[in-house]
């Protein structure tokens, strides 16, 4: 007996929307054996890293300040990776973007005005663009390797902050901590609701997504990024330049990570310090996979991954796992969902050695 | 098991009820086949008539859903192509199966014993090429071939297997007459060696002059068996499309007005290493005249569509105008908007996008040149799906694009019906120029009538064509004049009732006649 995988007449769309759920139940089934190896309740640590965040108020504000740089991100991603431009450095521009837009508040303090937080935002797009568009040069010009040159060009951008704030922007007053001055109550993101911390950055996620939704089913834009995504000869002979949509992809996405970071910094930080990131830009290319390089499917994504987050502080106190977990949960949701979506395009065949003993087994269901 | 249990006990292969389900379509419905030793047999049908299905189980690809292949007098069941290989059968797929990225040898070798060293391959198979006329490089790279090159990697690598059975789909499609004529050669002494062929083809003259025997194949069941060389044209396309299959229907002096084309002392430098350079190309079409343009695979065929489409624009905006207007140097787009329209050669990756919707499809080429209809207005460019829905049903009704569902994914379609559906999104906009590469590569005996028939009426109507093909019966039925590309070179180009075939081969092989620039510049 053999498995084999036979294609699909066409996309299974019951397949497209039970493969991220079916991925869901794997990781939760294979977590529980981990956390059963490790010697603890898998149905106690499971409720504690899923359930428990969601019980609280206070967590729900949590869930969504994670939320909204993972789906920001993840939506400016879903761009890229339909146009396949593979831009992995996303954590970089984000870090980019912070330090761009961290510059009134760190610069001019003095500065105070209803204009300045408008101008950071934008100042920290601007920033993760750019930053995102030196592969975007390097590919046009050289046809060099987008993947390998965002991924190194994170280690820079992150180094590039720990000098300043170990360096030129570091807080004289500050005790000689490795941290900037704190940003001016005009240089804050300002918070949603009464009862919690969430800030407008999740608004600006959700407002993306349904933007960048709309210009993939709707918008010529959207349309020239699925023909060159598909096949770049297609999209010369539709007159679509494959060029500029290398800098349009990286820009966009390099924009949106950008925003994401001078967010998290005006409005959960609060200033700049050597790490400002649990690895959200990282994070964020599950999540663009997990709700499949769909801006509205990113949403639901995004906040699964955030939970993740959550969980894994979660279940440090409560049953002494290492956050590493987090991680792990992580790594194990990407590798079940990418498996998963072969559902979509393939259905599985049990094959016995003799062949016309499958043939008669297969026949009914025919 | 004895081997007396087929009602075909003397033959080499025999098939009995062999069924392929594809969900509930079946692709090959309860097949009977068999094949002799030492024969010839004919395998005929449309495109979708199951043929590629029947062969592909043949040979391992597929698994049936029902039936037995016997082979040599016993029941087998061929698992993979390594197991169809090793009975005895060899095989030459329509759509090559190689690996770009690896040499013509390294592709060999992949389908043979490994411990056969490389050095030794690269030699058997430049020699068996040289011995069956189809010459190969065995160190260049698949990347850099003409489909035609690719074809013959495809015919000496089932050759050198030497195997008991061979299956050709299609072979001939990009050879020269001289070179075909050279194939048949080939499978004559392979069947004069006791070893038989299973031969595709949608051309029927060829089948009656080479085959013993044919099966015919329509909605993927048997039609008929027959001696093809007792048989008319007529008949056997008959038993293939279930319908008489008219000629096209063409005026005999069609009247021309005034030029739509004029190309002059094109050169286009080689853009890879590997591509054919243009050298000084001239060509002029008039309105209501069909040029085509014959020629072997690679020869520049490509490269001149890229130029005239402005896929790749070229440096001197003078070397082409379409409608009096130079362009060399605008793109394609640019070139719609002036009235033209492209057809390129590859339907999946190029002229479509396969895992698109057929609407979308038609939004690929015109997204620019119906902007108006398709788009709504200002920067934004909403796309009107409704609209562009609707083109959609009217091209394929005018086409007889047959397909499942209304607006189903072009990759879904069988190349004919997905060729119409292209060929007529040009047409559906009256180009005043269309330029067409292949027109009717792979595609059934029906189909092909109705692509041919609808360049010529374009023509009759006062729009300029060119049609770059390498089937000549195709050029003869629908040219005006006829011009041969080879080596990057245009022939001057020739009334195509004063073309003889013998001419035109000659022409297709490289050998150009001294005179033909100072002739071609009088006759214009």
């Amino acid at each position: 007996m053999r498995i084999e995988l036979e294609r699909r007449a066409s996309a299974s769309s019951l397949f497209a929307l039970v493969s991220p759920i079916l991925a869901l139940v794997l990781t939760l089934l294979a977590g529980a054996i981990m956390f059963l190896m490790l010697g603890k309740d898998p149905g106690h640590a499971l409720y504690s890293f899923f359930i428990e965040p969601l019980l609280e108020v206070w967590s729900l504000h949590e869930l969504a300040i994670k939320a909204a740089p993972l789906i920001l991100i993840a939506v400016g991603l879903s761009v890229c990776y339909r146009s396949n431009n593979w831009n992995i450095g996303a954590e970089g521009q984000f870090t980019m973007g912070a330090i761009c837009g961290s510059m009134l508040p760190i610069l001019v303090p003095q500065w105070q005005s209803p204009l300045v937080l408008p101008l950071m935002l934008v100042m920290g797009a601007i920033g993760g663009a750019l930053f995102a568009g030196i592969p975007a040069l390097l590919k046009t010009r050289f046809n060099t390797n987008e993947i390998l040159v965002s991924l190194m060009l994170v280690y820079i951008a992150q180094l590039f902050l720990d000098w300043l704030v170990r360096g030129p922007w570091r807080d004289p007053k500050g005790f000689n901590f490795p941290q900037s001055v704190s940003f001016s109550a005009d240089a804050v993101l300002p918070e949603l609701l009464e009862s919690g911390r969430a800030h407008w950055a999740i608004v600006f996620a959700l407002v993306a997504a349904v933007a960048v939704w709309f210009m993939m089913r709707y918008m010529l834009k959207g349309f020239q990024v699925t023909v060159l995504g598909s096949s770049e000869r297609a999209g010369r002979f539709a007159g679509f330049s494959s060029r500029r949509m290398v800098w349009f992809s990286l820009m966009l996405s390099g924009a949106c990570a950008g925003l994401a970071g001078i967010s998290e910094v005006s409005g959960s930080i609060g200033h700049l310090q050597p790490s400002i990131s649990p690895g959200y830009g990282f994070t964020a290319i599950i999540v663009a996979f997990l709700g499949r390089l769909n801006p509205l499917g990113i949403i639901a994504s995004g906040f699964v991954l955030a939970l993740t987050y959550l969980g894994g502080e979660a279940a440090q106190l409560s049953i002494g796992v290492s956050d590493k977990v987090t991680r792990v949960f992580q790594g194990l949701l990407l590798f079940f969902v990418l498996s998963c979506d072969t559902l979509i395009l393939y259905r599985i065949r049990l094959i016995f050695s003799d062949g016309r003993a499958s043939a008669e087994a297969r026949s009914p269901h025919a | 098991m004895t081997d007396a249990q087929g009602p075909q006990a003397g033959s080499l292969l025999s098939v009995e009820g062999l069924t392929k389900l594809f969900g509930s379509f079946a692709a090959c419905n309860a097949i009977d086949l068999s094949v002799a030793p030492g024969e010839i047999h004919a395998l005929l049908g449309e495109n979708g008539a199951g043929k590629s299905t029947l062969v592909k189980m043949l040979f391992g690809v597929l698994q049936p859903s029902a039936g037995e292949i016997v082979w040599m007098g016993k029941p087998v069941t061929v698992t993979s192509p390594g197991e169809a290989r090793r009975l005895g059968i060899g095989m030459v797929f329509q759509h090559f199966s190689l690996f770009e990225a690896l040499t013509v040898a390294e592709n060999i070798a992949l389908s043979l014993d490994p411990k056969i060293p490389l050095a030794k391959i690269a030699d058997e198979a430049a020699t068996l090429s040289r011995a069956y006329g189809l010459p190969l490089d065995p160190n260049s790279h698949v990347a850099d071939l003409s489909v035609g090159e690719r074809q013959r990697i495809e015919i000496v690598r089932a050759l050198l297997q030497n195997p008991k059975l061979i299956i050709l789909d299609e072979p001939t499609s990009v050879l020269t007459p001289q070179e075909a004529d050279k194939l048949f050669e080939t499978l004559f002494k392979l069947k004069a060696e006791g070893r038989s062929v299973l031969y595709i083809s949608h051309r029927l003259e060829e089948v009656q002059r080479i085959c013993d025997r044919a099966t015919v194949l329509r909605h993927g069941k048997v039609t008929g068996a027959c001696d093809p060389r007792t048989e008319t044209p007529a008949s056997l396309a008959r038993m293939m499309v279930g319908s008489d299959v008219a000629s096209v229907e063409r005026e005999a002096e069609p009247s021309l007005g005034e030029v739509l084309v004029d190309v002059k002392a094109l050169s286009v430098a080689a853009r890879t290493p590997f591509a054919v350079p243009l050298s000084n190309l001239d060509l002029q079409v008039r309105a209501g005249e069909v040029l085509a343009i014959a020629g072997v695979a690679g020869n520049g065929q490509g490269e001149l569509f890229d130029a005239i489409s402005g896929e790749y624009p070229v440096t001197d905006d003078q070397s082409i105008r379409l409608r009096g207007r130079p362009v060399g140097r605008m793109g394609i787009n640019g070139r719609r908007l002036l009235g033209a329209g492209f057809v390129p050669e590859e339907r999946h990756g190029h002229a479509a996008v396969s895992d698109m919707s057929l609407s979308d499809n038609l939004l690929l080429s015109r997204n620019q040149s119906d902007r108006k209809a398709f788009l709504t207005g200002g920067m934004s460019g909403v796309i009107r799906h409704g609209v562009i829905r609707q083109a959609t049903q009217r091209i394929c009704a005018a086409m007889d694009v047959r397909k499942s569902g209304e607006d189903p994914a072009a990759g879904s379609l069988s190349g004919g019906n997905l060729q119409k559906f292209i060929i007529g999104r040009e047409l559906d906009r009256q180009p005043s120029v269309l330029v067409v590469n292949q027109p009717t590569w792979g595609v059934d005996a029906g189909a092909a009538r109705r692509i041919r028939q609808a360049l010529i009426d374009l023509a009759r109507a006062g729009s300029a064509v060119i049609v770059i093909s390498q089937d000549l019966d195709e050029i003869f039925e629908v040219a005006t004049n006829i011009a041969v590309i080879s080596e990057g070179r245009l022939s001057r180009p020739y009334p195509a009732g004063e073309l003889s075939l013998e001419k035109i081969g000659l022409l297709m092989g490289g050998v150009h006649d001294s005179s033909s620039h100072a002739e071609g510049a009088h006759a214009h």
